[in-house]
């Protein structure tokens, strides 16, 4: 399989505060994205999650190490439009990611700045919106939707611009739990059905059992990555680092002290449910 | 009660004055400030009266919603025709303590107040009856030309679009930050003029922050997006001139035509 | 126990004489006790931020009265301000409504508008600081070089500063991660339970509330659909699936061991609840 990013001893730090030192917020990052993946990216606050993922489209440059986007070096300044096309990102507040005053001039605005011929941008606004589910909204004002209505049309803005992948860096962590539902439905479908690569940054665990690959950051570097399962199941590692599993393997882990035959793995509501029950059966 | 503010407000509709381009209603706008300032007479206004009359009922915005846009103004309104009707010197038709109120006073507090309001109704109209979106890109074709002479015709567009954008959530923010200070037990409707604008710190602050934060994110936003100015930028809707724009800026040429040659005679 | 608040048939209408025109609540009653700790949960749109701000007279009914103690609250508009003293309210990220230059001078705004004394600000800041888990070392500094969970115990400080009756918190963890989330919660139980006062919480995570209140009150539709303690609240779970709200996970779990046959009570909703029930189900062997 194909990669679309790939870091090498990646390491940043951002301008330290008058007479500090700078602290390292990413320290020798090695990792790589296949294309066509979901990969959940999680930490707690200040673990340099959302600095890895500004690495992803040039939003930020390495202090040291390399980022590949599809084979291109991000440092090389020439190639920053070829970069930014191919690894569209959606930001945590969706009022301060809406350029436009109409949705479908919102959606536009990616394309025309590639310089799309006007029949292929209006083209494609109404392929991105209908895949975002957000076509009969196409001549609203952005301001009068929900949270969730705006991140999908950010979703939308970004798909115009046809990216192989998308990192959402924490865009689901100002949504209800209704607005989190619509998002991550969403980029669930483009992965599935358009095949883009999706890279979600959260804290919110119950996210990540969603994905193909968890990757755990802590204090800059990747501490655990892995499958859902391998990842979740670890109750006391998570919360050492200030995250927590989701309560569903929080049960299972309390059982299993209690002495039953239970499996770790089980994520979801029902699986957690049939094990437990196939428990008492036997 | 911020939330009163008409400011760019636009009323979606199908009408002939929606439909005309951008560019022609801009033109015709300017075309009828023109006529506005040249008319010196009953006649003349009585044209301007109409063609303003002309264009509400051809664009079915209501007259109310016209009017109300005068509400902020009504001050200067006043303002304007009181010093006009007292100090205008000429034929004295009543006198009382210093002011004297003449013949002339009280024709051009007239003209003058009819001025006025024309002039906002029909700006008024435009801004009605076209987006914003639409406006500016008018505004960003028509004044292109300038683009030669470096003027950054494209970047003040671009400003003036987000701007737009961003009215309706910066007057949210403004509502919800003066509510949250107000819990807090912040007094923003008494005490002196000093002490009211004191009250105002709690809410700039905040509202400062946050815009120079959202500014910074939307920056960020729009160069994930490509954004490069506006070089090689292409557009979702290429504005184009209809048979309906090139008819009815004859028809106005016509009408500007008959009251200049009305204003040269005096009229 | 004898309510501190009470809501009669307060209606909420936006817009009147306007196409936009909705009510964002209806006929709504309901009581706050003295001293509980009450959840309020519902979706964006339940109307529970209108209801809020109700409660402190921010909003103005259109019909219905509000009564704090025995007294409504607009009986006399004049005095409105001192019933925001009362019930202190903190909006959803309150952070971004600091202004001042140092967090001393911030979270003493409020006690300086009840015109207090020096000596009696420099009180409650000092213990309205302790009680939302800063330190002492931070008053000196500005609020906006602070981390983004402190400056939002800068902001609660600043309500809980005033000693209000009832203090109410709209999504007080919202945007927090788990360990900052965890945290800002056990300070809100601690001072609930060290004050003795009222607190209100309004949260949409039903996890989040579950294992924090004495009392449930559940909105949709611009109403108050249910109330009651968790555990009454939960054994109706299937009516908050159908408003369009989440029960716990626990809780999905127990209902859906209940469905295959086991002997569980539905309702139940933390972690440790439901492991002791299933020990006690196997026949107490733990």
């Amino acid at each position: 399989m194909t990669e679309i990013i790939k870091t090498e001893n990646l390491t940043f730090a951002y301008p330290p505060d008058e007479g500090k030192e700078p602290v390292l917020a990413l320290q020798g990052i090695d990792l790589s994205i296949a294309q066509g993946s979901f990969t959940v990216v999680l930490g707690h606050n200040g673990s340099g999650k959302s600095t890895l993922a500004k690495h992803m489209n040039a939003v930020l440059l390495p202090g040291g190490g390399t980022v590949w986007v599809d084979g291109l070096d991000t440092s090389d300044e020439e190639l920053l439009i070829e970069v930014r096309r191919r690894v569209g990102m959606v930001f945590q507040n969706p009022d301060n990611q809406i350029v436009a005053n109409v949705v479908e001039e919102d959606v536009a605005f990616g394309p025309e700045n590639l310089g799309i011929p006007t029949p292929e941008i209006q083209a494609r606004v109404s392929v991105a919106l209908k895949a975002v589910g957000m076509e009969e909204f196409t001549l609203h004002a952005p301001h009068h939707l929900s949270g969730g209505q705006k991140q999908r049309i950010a979703i939308a803005g970004v798909i115009a611009m046809e990216p192989a992948c998308i990192v959402l860096d924490e865009s689901t962590a100002m949504l209800d739990p209704l607005g989190r539902r619509e998002v991550l439905d969403t980029v669930k479908k483009l992965n599935r059905e358009k095949n883009i690569t999706i890279i979600l940054i959260t804290h919110h665990m119950d996210e990540a059992a969603m994905a193909d690959r968890v990757v755990v950051m802590d204090g800059g570097r990747v501490v655990m990555d892995g499958t859902p399962r391998e990842i979740l199941v670890q109750v006391e590692k998570l919360q050492a680092i200030g995250l927590a599993a989701p309560h569903t393997v929080e049960l299972l882990h309390g059982l299993r002290q209690d002495g039953f035959d239970v499996p770790l793995d089980a994520l979801g509501i029902q699986e957690c449910a049939d094990v437990i029950a196939a428990g008492f059966k036997s | 009660m911020l939330k009163d503010i008409t400011l760019g407000q636009y009323f979606p509709g199908n009408s002939l004055a929606h439909k005309l381009d951008p560019r022609t209603k801009i033109l015709l706008t300017v075309l009828y400030i023109v006529t506005l300032f040249c008319a010196r007479s009953f006649v003349s206004y009585g044209i301007v009266v109409l063609l303003l009359a002309t264009g509400v009922k051809v664009s079915g915005v209501a007259p109310k919603a016209l009017v109300r846009g005068l509400k902020p103004i009504l001050f200067i309104i006043c303002f304007t025709a009181a010093l006009n009707l007292l100090y205008t010197p000429g034929e004295v038709l009543a006198s009382f303590w210093i002011f004297k109120i003449t013949k002339e006073g009280i024709f051009t507090a007239f003209f003058m107040v009819l001025r006025i309001t024309m002039l906002i109704m029909g700006t008024f109209l435009l801004t009605y009856t076209t987006s914003p979106i639409a406006l500016t890109d008018g505004l960003e074709t028509l004044l292109g030309p300038l683009k030669k002479v470096k003027v950054p015709v494209h970047e003040l567009a671009m400003i003036m679009s987000i701007a737009l954008r961003f009215i309706p959530t910066l007057i949210e923010e403004t509502d919800k930050i003066m509510s949250a200070q107000k819990a807090r037990g912040a007094d923003f409707e008494s005490g002196s003029l000093m002490q009211r604008a004191k009250a105002l710190v709690p809410i700039l602050v905040p509202l400062f922050i946050s815009a120079f934060r959202r500014a910074d994110e939307l920056a960020i936003a729009m160069e994930c997006r490509c954004y490069h100015g506006g070089a090689g930028r292409t557009k979702l809707h290429v504005l184009r001139y209809q048979t309906r724009d090139y008819l009815v800026l004859a028809a106005y040429g016509i009408v500007l035509a008959a009251v200049l040659t009305l204003a040269h005679f005096g009229l | 126990m004898k309510p501190i608040i009470r809501v009669e048939n307060l209606t909420h209408t936006y817009g009147v004489n306007t196409p936009f025109c909705r009510s964002a609540v209806d006929h709504v009653n309901m009581e706050i006790m003295e001293g509980e700790f009450l959840g309020i949960i519902g979706h964006t749109g339940s109307g529970k931020s209108t209801l809020i701000q109700h409660l402190n007279g921010l909003l103005k009914p259109t019909s219905g009265r509000i009564l704090l103690g025995e007294e409504d609250i607009w009986a006399d508009p004049k005095k409105i301000r001192s019933v925001r003293f009362r019930v202190g309210l903190v909006f959803q990220y309150p952070e971004y409504q600091l202004f001042e230059e140092t967090v001393y001078k911030d979270v003493a705004f409020g006690p300086k508008n009840m015109g207090l004394d020096e000596k009696e600000i420099d009180r409650r800041v000092r213990s309205a600081l302790a009680f939302s888990g800063l330190g002492e070392e931070l008053l000196d500094k500005s609020p906006f070089d602070l981390s983004g969970g402190q400056k939002r115990r800068v902001a609660i400080a600043g309500v809980i500063a005033m000693e209000p009756e009832v203090l109410i918190l709209d999504e007080p963890s919202a945007g927090l991660d788990p360990a900052g989330r965890r945290s800002m919660l056990e300070n809100i139980r601690n001072y609930h339970k060290e004050k003795g006062t009222t607190v209100v919480m309004v949260s949409h995570s039903m996890d989040e509330v579950a294992e924090n209140v004495d009392r449930i009150a559940v909105l949709a539709n611009a109403g108050v659909v249910m109330s009651g303690t968790p555990h009454q609240v939960f054994s109706r779970a299937q009516e908050l699936l159908d408003v369009g709200l989440n029960v716990p996970q626990v809780t999905q779990v127990a209902m859906e061991l209940k469905r295959q046959g086991l002997a569980i009570d539905p309702a139940v909703y933390t972690v440790a609840d439901l492991r002791a029930a299933l020990c006690k189900l196997r026949g107490g062997k733990a």
